[in-house]
Formats: C-alpha cells, structure tokens, sequence
C-alpha cells in the first residue's frame, strides 16, 4: 500500500473493542497531516477519547492499524514511541511531589539530557507556555487550574515531540481561562507547527483550534470536515451540531436583549 | 515487692529482655517490609494473584499466635533452629497481612491521571513504579508497616512461649507464679515500645504524606 503524501498519522480500519459486544471504534480510516491541528470532535462515549490513546498505544487495534510514520503503533517499541508524542489530558495529572521544574523536565531527565540543559529547557518551556520561570520551584498544589494545564502543555513539549495529543485539554477551565488558553495554544500552534490531534466536544473550539475537524459518533467516523465547511452542512450530524450551536447563541443573544 | 522496685533491683535483665523483644519485632517487620512490598506491588500488576496472596497472608492471621508458635516447634528442620529465629519466622508472618494490603492499596489509590500521564509520557513500568507509583503510595504503606510493628510489639510477648525470650518471659513468669508486679514488668515495657513504635513511624508517615 503506498503511504499518502504527508500523513503522519494514519488510521487504517482501526477497531477496537473491549470485547465482541463492546465496540467502541469501527473501521476508522482517518489521516492526520503533517503540521496540521486534527480535531476530533464528539459527545461522550463516541470513541474520541479511543482513538486518540490509539495514536500513543496506550491502547491497541483490535482491527486494522494505526500507523505513526509511517511505521505501525505495534511495530514501535511502546516507550519509543510515547516520547515522541507529546500527551496532554484534561485532569493534566501533574505529579504531585515534584515541582513544576522536574514535571516538565521528566522526560529530558530520563532520556539522559545534562541537568543544565534540562534546566534551560524547562525556563523556555515555562515562559513559551506563559508562566514565569521562578514558578519553576513551585509545586502543582500551589497553582490554579489554569497554571496546571500550562504546565500540562509545558511537559508534553519538553522533548519537542513532532506529534501532540490533547485530550480536551480546556475542558474543566473556567470560560474565560480556556478562552486565553486557546488563543494562545493556537498561538503557539503556528509558531511550533507539530501536528497536533485534539479532542473536545466543544463545537466553538473545533472550529477555532482546527484545520479538520472529524467527526465521531457512537465509535463511527461521520465525517472529516474543514471549519468552513462544517459551518455550512445542510443535512447529517454537522449540520445537527451547527445548528445546536446556532440556537445556543441566539438564546444568549436574545438575553442579552433588553 | 512493686513493679518499680523491681525495675531498680535487675536493670540488666530488663533492658535485656527489651532488647530481645525488640530484635524479634524490628527483624520480623523489616522482613515482612521486604517480602510483603514486593508481593503488594506485584498484586497491583497482577489482579489475578489478589485473592491467593491476601488470602494467604489472611489465613496466616486467623491462626491464633500461640498455636502458631508451636507448630513451628514440631516442624523436622525448623525445631532445630534457633528459638528466636521460629519467633521471627512468626512475627513475619502476621506482619505481611498489613504490609500487602497497604502496598496494594497504596498503589491502587494513586490518582488515575496520573499514572496515565505517566504511562503516555513514555516512561518505563520500572520509572512509573520508583519515580511516581511508590512514592505517592509512600504514606498508606508506612500506615501498614506502623500496624505491622505495633501488632508485632503484642505478639512477641508469646515468644517466650518457646523459649525465644523478650518480655513475655515476664509476664508468662508472673502468670506461673500469679504474680501481678511479675507481668506488669513485662507489661509496661512491651506498651512503651508499642507506644513509640507507634508515635516513631508515625512521625515519619506525616512527614511523608506531607511531601
């Protein structure tokens, strides 16, 4: 089979199932370009969250492959190929006895970088991810919410991964943080340019963080779509989700009135 | 003749006697540390193992001390071993429960996220188990080791059932000759080095969990 030009990451008739009842992913055969902001877009329980742990193999096909580079997930040692891909989820899951520091220099720590470079490494991160380096010495405890993630987003860059995964990664901020936050992700996007692979299932933040936006229901793919042309589905999912998100601005549109 | 007078007339056998009490509980749990935390990590790997190895370690509870101390006594090749070391033997045994309990609790109660940060950052079972896993278990297993080590003070006063000493020479002495001052010679002592073992590895679980 030849490789289509500039896939990173492909999906080739993946399932997966916990058993032959429980599938939570059918033939899905998707594409993530290089350089790119895939977002996979859907309610809870439609395979979202599957098939992104597909990608870092924290989850293996059960039918199909998923290939990274061209190579397929079960073909790369496991370890190898978490390090080159960046993993950011919702909870963030900072470890709680380090400090912010040796959380986002773990990864440079165990592939053997020099403390010095660690160090400096961890000052760039901290200030591209906008916090100020001195929180370096801080523990996650003493941070909000919105810090965390920041320093969520920080770890999964340390060892500049050309793959980033992002599991709802704004999903349990507050609407004005998450605002800042993906702006400024979208900020940081453009410059870095990794092909990135983000859940959510938040419409608004598809349509501003995505290139494509693909759209899963109930484990099946309904459709890949680019922002404007999601935006202008007359008939399927799309087109229901648009205009659930129509009828949501209206209301607070209509409040707003006097 | 009181408990006190007593203590001022044999210092030496006192402090001997603590001594040995001491060396039978401190070696015992030190043991049940090394097999027990093994076995509970093990348990968080393998969830199939649970009900055979806490069940296991459970049995080991239920036999009451005394009959245990002198079944070892009958066994070929362990009647001929030193008293103290079948002591030892099972004090260990009743200190594993806790340890492998605590371990695997400790391990399983570490918050999901965090283990799958960890697991999708790439490190290793080996980084995930030293650099996350057991250091956040850290406090809930000391909680198990501190139980182990205060049960084991109780538990070795029968020791001197089969001859292995400790202060329960006192007070199955004291019992023998319906003595009150007798076993409360025994008595006290053996409750202070409860009492510290309790306060000593409580201090160090606070300072932990703390961190």
């Amino acid at each position: 089979m030849s490789e289509p030009a500039n896939a990173v990451i492909e999906f080739r008739n993946v399932s997966y199932g916990l058993d032959s009842e429980r599938v939570l992913l059918r033939e899905l055969s998707l594409e993530v370009r290089r350089g790119e902001t895939l977002v996979l877009l859907g309610r809870s329980g439609s395979g979202k969250t599957t098939t992104l742990k597909l990608v870092n193999r924290l989850l293996e096909p059960t039918a199909g492959e998923v290939r990274v580079e061209g190579r397929a997930t079960t073909d790369w040692d496991a370890i190898r190929l978490r390090r080159r891909i960046g993993y950011v989820i919702q909870e963030v899951g900072l470890f709680p006895h380090f400090t912010v520091e040796r959380n986002v220099g773990l990864v440079p720590a165990v592939e053997g970088w020099p403390a010095d470079r660690i160090r400096a490494r961890v000052r760039e991160l901290l200030e591209l991810v906008g916090l100020d380096p001195a929180w370096g010495a801080r523990t996650p405890r003493e941070l909000s919410g919105g810090q965390r993630q920041r320093v969520g987003v920080a770890r999964a860059l340390a060892a500049d991964p050309p793959i980033l995964l992002l599991d709802e990664p704004f999903g349990a901020l507050d609407p004005l943080t998450r605002a800042d936050l993906q702006r400024e992700f979208r900020a940081l996007e453009q410059r870095l340019g990794k092909t990135v692979v983000f859940v959510t299932h938040d419409l608004r933040e598809a349509l501003a963080l995505g290139s494509r936006i693909a759209l899963l229901e109930a484990g099946r793919l309904e459709g890949v779509f680019t922002p404007a042309e999601f935006l202008s589905a007359r008939q399927g999912l799309a087109a229901d989700y648009v205009a659930a998100f129509r009828t949501a601005e209206q209301s607070t549109s209509l409040r707003g009135e006097p | 003749m009181s408990v006190l007078d007593y203590f001022l007339r044999h210092p030496n056998e006192v402090l001997e006697l603590t001594l040995e009490h001491l060396w039978m509980v401190g070696v015992s749990t030190l043991l049940a540390v090394a097999v027990g935390l093994p076995l509970g990590v093990l348990l968080t790997r393998r969830p199939g193992w649970k009900r055979a190895v806490l069940g296991g370690a459970n049995v080991a509870q239920t036999i009451p001390s005394l009959a245990l101390f002198g079944f070892l006594l009958t066994l070929p090749w362990l009647r001929q071993q030193r008293a103290d070391y079948l002591a030892i033997l099972a004090l260990t045994l009743y200190a594993l429960l806790p340890v492998i309990r605590n371990t695997h609790a400790g391990i399983a109660g570490v918050d999901p996220a965090v283990v799958e940060a960890g697991r999708g950052m790439g490190l290793t079972g080996r980084q995930l188990l030293f650099q996350v896993e057991l250091p956040l278990a850290m406090g809930v297993i000391l909680a198990g080791v501190r139980v182990a080590a205060v049960i084991g003070v109780g538990l070795a006063t029968i020791a001197a059932a089969i001859g292995a000493g400790g202060l329960g020479e006192y007070i199955f002495r004291g019992v023998a000759m319906v003595n009150d001052q007798l076993i409360l010679a025994g008595v006290i002592p053996a409750a202070l080095l409860a009492l510290a073992a309790d306060f000593g590895l409580g201090l160090v679980e606070k300072r932990l969990r703390a961190a």
